[in-house]
């Protein structure tokens, strides 16, 4: 069979529309050799020209392998895979010879889109993978029929999407949930983002340009205050200098709480980020999920969080964290680098000889950052190998990172345990949804200071700078040309109510659509009313379903298969014999339609003349060729206006 | 006879299964012999998933584990929505086949060599159109039409004559394969009809002598000149016969004919032909039939088994040839 060329464009547009989404990671070299190749094929098409030898196609599958396999430094894992598969369709359209080509070309596609949803899920991917399986199955449709033309191709495609959209969402429902994954997963299957275990400075600015959900959270009760709310991630203790890492907790002392006031409940909606910890509200106490709390009361999970999860949580805004923490730990809190930072080892001095206590020494450190002329900005300087000195003696432009970390510094060399926390302060209301997001712009550094008789306490030298940060968020504290995210800033309200209402809609989306699981399933399920929910019972509801809408598609479908009468002349006559037969006048089948009248008018004189008309225009119009619009409009107004019985009107 | 189509049913691997396979289907599937028209209701139309719909099948099983291992919503719902339409053109298949109504045409004869025409008139009474519709034979003759809505379309399928005789139609195989080549939906016609194929004509020979009773030979030219019409140019009629003007009047292949000379009258007779094989002798006796009649000639035909009288015409030469064609065959 030859492929003919509006085929050959077809499938050209198919491998275009699954691989395009794949252009924003793959490679620049390999999406260009896409697109190359795609050009390729469609020249040779458009001006008829023989395909390119094989040696030559083995040629470039093989440079092409060896290149990715040189770019990745592996040929294995889900990155090179979606990079091989698409090259190897883009390949495949070049030796594109006989039907079976195309079909393995549609299959690929199919297959292809499925790699994209590993990187993006959302409700506009979805839209897009319906665009694209509409020109997927209009292609399959003309690959069948060759000769079927444009249009009705894509109308039999589009039916074909139509009809299986309730089957899958049928499916969808009651399709039983499996908690994957079912076998390991390749190394680079998910890319972490969002906060990591270190900080350095840059770390917390980088971070605030992106506009990306880090988690959603939705109050049981009354929210506490926007300052109140500070999301605690990964503890940082050891510092080398530059960078703040967690090290190892040197107790295996479960944290302790004491004087604790009446618990904030809430849910989370975490964005899977690829790290082990889970995001709480300052101090954590309870989750509803498997997770461990480490001796600085950082909430860890047992597994790298990989999926969205979703996790109810108690928290306390006051309390006394740890007020016997054990004494390798406060060594930990105490230790600071030998050798850097002179000058602000000799500031810290000058305090504590000052200072008759330790929170005086705090409120020296924080008068100081307030007094002294320090500036909050997303672009500060690039530090020195003090870089404690030069932020604070000459620079003096910072972040939230370079406050913490000088402040834990100062504090340690007052002889003062102190630690950065790392984690997202504030959130944005969607009055909407009733609920917070927490985007990555939303990543703040703080510290804690263990003072004596009330454990580890809180203390954001970014508020002595910049407190409406704290207050309003980042885009009140920096000034109005600093390069912050859109959605930081403060659109007008159409925009706002705009970006709500998306986000609303993301958010339905990711909890009932993409975080659709066994627990979610389960709970749907209950709610639509179905007890002891079983595989079985699924299963049963889930055939049940199909099989209705299998049986309504069925008769909408075969319901053009019944012979309508089309002439309309024989079908107005059919009209007139049917009030007849009701009139006790049936026409015998050999009766000819002159005779049946001439009969009717002895029997019935009353009904001699309209009959005798509706019998002659009959005749003419059927038997003598007459094919005129009047005669046959005068013929349908006489049957219309034909009784059998008098006087009804 | 081989299965009815190998890329999709890839049964017969030994002769035992072959076998096997062919009393299924005789037990299966009606094999009784059809006259007048055949409705394709669904007792009729059988439907499997083609060998391309198990494959899918198979893309459709590693997405599904790929959703599960990865929990990926969308790549469920993508799933679904490919096993869904792909289930879906079950019915698109039956539909496509179901309530043509076909009834067999007119077969013309033909010569052994050539292809026999057996015509099927196909109606779709309904306000479809059918697409991609196979028509088979057990050796793999194929047609593909579309059908056009509420409309009857004749169909021909050319199975190449090889045996002189009646030719039978043998059961036919229609199937569909639309929209998407996933399932194969098919039956089967067996119509009580037969092509009747005369023996392939020997190589031009020269005409035997006329018949004794006017004591001419060989009838001259000028026996041409008395031209009486044109006919449709059948397979074997000599070339300087055909009509080259007619047919530069685009009128088609057309052959003069030329009303019968009296008294120049022959005899075909089997008995003055040389001892050669008997399929050889019927082959030259078709041969002198075919320029006999384009001649214009008188002439008889005699068998051994009967004969038929000097006449010449249309019917004549029919007659004459199927008597040639059936020769042996105990059949009239």
């Amino acid at each position: 069979m030859k492929l003919s060329a509006p085929l050959i464009y077809g499938l050209i547009a198919c491998i275009l529309l699954v691989s395009a989404p794949h252009a924003e990671h793959l490679p620049l070299w390999v999406s260009a050799l896409g697109m190359a190749l795609l050009g390729w094929r469609t020249f040779l098409t458009a001006s008829a020209r023989a395909l390119p030898a094989r040696w030559l196609l083995l040629l470039i599958t093989l440079s092409s392998v060896a290149a990715i396999g040189i770019g990745f430094h592996t040929l294995f894992g889900r990155e090179v895979g979606v990079t091989l598969l698409i090259l190897l369709a883009a390949l495949k359209l070049l030796e594109l010879r006989a039907a079976r080509d195309a079909i393995v070309l549609i299959y690929l596609s199919c297959f292809i889109i499925i790699t994209n949803f590993f990187y993006s899920q959302s409700i506009l991917t979805a839209l897009y993978l319906l665009l694209t399986l509409l020109i997927i199955l209009a292609t399959w449709v003309h690959l069948q029929t060759g000769s079927l033309a444009f249009k009705p191709r894509l109308r039999l495609g589009g039916v074909l999407l139509l009809q299986a959209i309730p089957l899958s969402l049928i499916l969808f429902v009651f399709f039983p949930r499996i908690q994957g994954p079912l076998w390991g997963m390749p190394q680079d299957a998910y890319a972490k983002s969002g906060l990591s275990d270190s900080m350095s400075p840059g770390t917390m600015s980088k971070l605030s340009l992106s506009d990306a959900v880090a988690f959603r959270v939705t109050f049981a009760g009354k929210a506490p205050l926007r300052e109140q709310m500070y999301w605690r991630g990964p503890v940082l203790w050891d510092f080398d200098g530059t960078t703040w890492k967690r090290g190892i907790n040197a107790t295996l002392q479960a944290p302790t709480l004491a004087d604790i006031s009446q618990p904030v409940n809430y849910t989370v909606t975490l964005e899977p980020h690829n790290q082990h910890w889970l995001f709480a509200l300052d101090i954590p106490a309870r989750l509803s999920i498997a997770a461990g709390f480490a001796p600085d009361f950082q909430v860890l999970s047992p597994d790298i969080v990989r999926t969205r999860t979703r996790y109810n949580a108690s928290s306390y805004l006051s309390y006394r964290a740890n007020l016997n923490e054990a004494p390798l730990q406060m060594r930990r809190a105490l230790a600071l680098p030998a050798g850097v930072n002179p000058l602000t080892r000799q500031l810290a001095a000058t305090w504590r000889a000052q200072a008759k206590s330790n929170v005086e020494v705090i409120q020296l450190a924080l008068t100081y950052f307030n007094r002294g002329g320090f500036e909050y900005t997303l672009e500060p300087p690039l530090l020195g190998l003090n870089s404690v000195d030069d932020f604070l003696f000459s620079s003096k432009q910072g972040f939230c990172e370079h406050y913490a970390s000088s402040f834990v510094f100062l504090l340690r060399a007052a002889g003062i345990p102190a630690r950065v926390v790392t984690g997202y302060q504030g959130g944005e209301y969607n009055d909407l949804g009733g609920y917070y997001i927490l985007r990555q712009a939303d990543a703040h550094a703080w510290t804690e200071v263990w003072l004596a008789e009330r454990g580890w306490v809180r203390f954001d030298p970014t508020a002595a700078i910049a407190p409406g940060r704290i207050q309003n968020g980042l885009s009140e504290s920096l000034p109005d040309n600093a390069a912050l995210p859109f959605m930081s800033r403060n659109p007008p309200q159409w925009m706002r109510d705009l970006r709500f209402n998306l986000d609303a809609m993301a958010n339905h989306w990711n909890q009932w659509v993409l975080g659709y699981d066994m627990e979610r399933q389960f709970a749907f399920l209950t709610r639509l009313g179905m007890e002891d929910i079983t595989w079985q019972r699924m299963a049963f509801n889930m055939l049940g379903g199909i099989f209705l809408l299998v049986g309504i598609f069925t008769l909408i479908l075969l319901r053009r298969l019944i012979v309508k009468q089309h002439d309309p002349v024989q079908a107005a006559w059919i009209k007139v014999c049917k009030k007849l037969a009701q009139a006790g006048l049936p026409r015998p089948a050999h009766e000819g339609a002159q005779d049946y009248a001439n009969r009717i008018s002895i029997t019935r004189p009353d009904l001699a003349q309209p009959i005798q008309v509706i019998a002659a225009h009959y005749t003419a119009l059927r038997y003598l060729g007459t094919n005129d619009e009047d005669k046959l409009r005068a013929f349908k107004s006489a049957v219309k206006n034909f009784k059998t019985i008098k006087g009804r009107e | 006879m081989a299965g009815f189509n190998q890329s999709y049913i890839s049964l017969d691997k030994t002769p035992v299964l072959k076998s096997f396979k062919q009393t299924f289907r005789n037990w299966a599937f009606r094999r009784t012999v059809e006259t007048g028209t055949v409705v394709l209701n669904q007792r009729r139309i059988y439907i499997i998933p083609s060998k391309q719909g198990f494959v899918f099948a198979l893309v459709l099983a590693l997405m599904l584990l790929g959703d599960i291992n990865y929990n990926l919503s969308l790549g469920y719902i993508l799933t679904f929505l490919l096993a869904t339409s792909a289930g879906l053109t079950m019915l698109y298949a039956f539909r496509n086949l179901a309530q043509l109504e076909i009834h067999a045409g007119h077969i013309e004869p033909v010569f052994v060599g050539e292809q026999a025409r057996f015509v099927f008139h196909f109606n779709n009474p309904s306000s479809l159109i059918r697409y991609q519709i196979h028509l088979h034979d057990d050796a793999e003759h194929e047609t593909v039409f579309d059908l056009p809505a509420q409309r009857s379309t004749p169909i021909s399928l050319a199975i190449p004559a090889t045996q002189r005789g009646w030719m039978d139609s043998e059961r036919l195989s229609l199937y569909t394969h639309f929209p998407l080549g996933l399932f194969h939906a098919w039956t089967y016609i067996h119509f009580d009809v037969r092509a009747l194929v005369y023996p392939k004509p020997a190589a031009p020979q020269t005409l035997p002598a006329a018949s004794a009773q006017d004591g001419t030979g060989k009838v001259m030219a000028k026996g041409d000149d008395d031209f009486s019409g044109l006919r449709n140019y059948v397979a074997g009629d000599a070339l300087p016969r055909i009509a080259w003007k007619a047919l530069a009047r685009e009128q088609g292949l057309q052959v003069k004919q030329f009303s019968a000379q009296q008294g120049y009258s022959l005899w075909l007779d089997w008995a003055q032909l040389p001892n050669i094989a008997t399929e050889r002798k019927l082959e030259l006796l078709t041969r002198w039939v075919l320029d006999a009649d384009a001649q214009g000639l008188m002439y008889g035909l005699r068998l051994p088994d009967g004969e038929v009288m000097q006449q010449h015409g249309t019917a004549h030469r029919a007659e004459c040839l199927r008597r040639l064609a059936l020769y042996g065959m105990g059949d009239k």
